[in-house]
């Protein structure tokens, strides 16, 4: 792997890094726990389209641990991966098809992320009854991940080839 | 652009989805009679929906939430969180709403009188 590779994994993790750390700082005005801006999807999204599945994935992985450790727990960290690891396969299957757009793959990945979370809070907290949450977790996710991804498709394009 | 036709039926659909849920939910709904307490997936307390009362739970890492029963709904009205998400859901009254605090692992839960112990089966 060249240098300036190397360079390009450690700046989209440290800035995924960043992102986490930015979102966990208002998560007050979400009267829904699990709902979310998902600004490190951003960043996954950005290393999908730029480096593919497995750079992606391993950038999202690093970054769930990581930010797990520095600013979270062992709980936090296990919704994140539930979250994170669903919303990935998810997105790479979607992009897969070629039919979709980044503001797609957004989407589905934000719902994803979503629905992961609140499959793992259900088993945790042994309570079926987190399904209320689930229609108004799916239309944020939608909303977020529109947002998200038009912003990552913006970031895609203007990005040189090369750093 | 970024935005292809196949995107905006994958969004219609999920709305749709969210919104058949909702209907789904909304339908099955009843005004529960028990407000059910659990800390860390372990019943701790169970009250009933038609007394008046103001209960302090005791959560996991010494952490305590303020449970308040009044006029038929449960509302949690402060804790000693600092994301607070557990006051910000306001009140419940249907079988199976729940306020959930995560950091504190603590759940409460509505149940109903006749169908009490579906929702324990759905979990």
């Amino acid at each position: 792997m060249s240098g300036k590779k190397v360079a390009e994994y450690g700046l989209l993790t440290a800035l995924a890094m960043v992102l986490s750390y930015v979102e966990a700082q208002f998560p007050v005005f979400f009267a829904v726990p699990g709902m979310k801006l998902g600004l490190t999807n951003l960043v996954v999204l950005t290393a999908l389209y730029r480096r593919g599945e497995a750079g992606a994935f391993g950038i999202n992985l690093v970054r769930i641990v990581l930010s797990g450790l520095t600013f979270g727990n062992m709980f936090s960290m296990l919704y994140s991966l539930a979250g994170g690891i669903l919303s990935f396969l998810v997105m790479a299957g979607l992009k897969r098809t070629g039919r979709f757009g980044i503001s797609g793959v957004s989407v589905a990945g934000g719902v994803a992320h979503n629905i992961g979370q609140i499959a793992v809070a259900a088993v945790v907290l042994e309570t079926g009854a987190l399904v209320y949450y689930l229609p108004v977790l799916m239309v944020s996710g939608v909303a977020a991940g529109f947002v998200i991804g038009v912003i990552a498709a913006g970031v895609v394009r203007r990005l040189p080839r090369e750093l | 652009m970024a935005i292809k036709k196949a995107d905006l039926i994958l969004i219609g659909v999920i709305l749709a989805a969210a919104l058949f849920t909702l209907g789904a939910l909304a339908l099955t709904r009843q005004t529960g009679s028990f407000v059910v307490v659990r800390v860390d997936g372990t019943e701790v307390a169970r009250y009933s929906l038609t007394e008046d009362r103001t209960e302090t739970i005791e959560g996991v890492n010494g952490g305590m939430n303020v449970l308040v029963i009044e006029n038929g709904t449960a509302t949690m009205t402060d804790a000693d969180c600092p994301d607070q998400l557990c006051v910000h859901q306001g009140s419940i009254r249907y079988d199976g709403e729940t306020i959930v605090c995560l950091p504190h692992r603590v759940v409460v839960e509505i149940e109903g009188g006749e169908e009490a112990g579906v929702d324990g089966v759905a979990g």
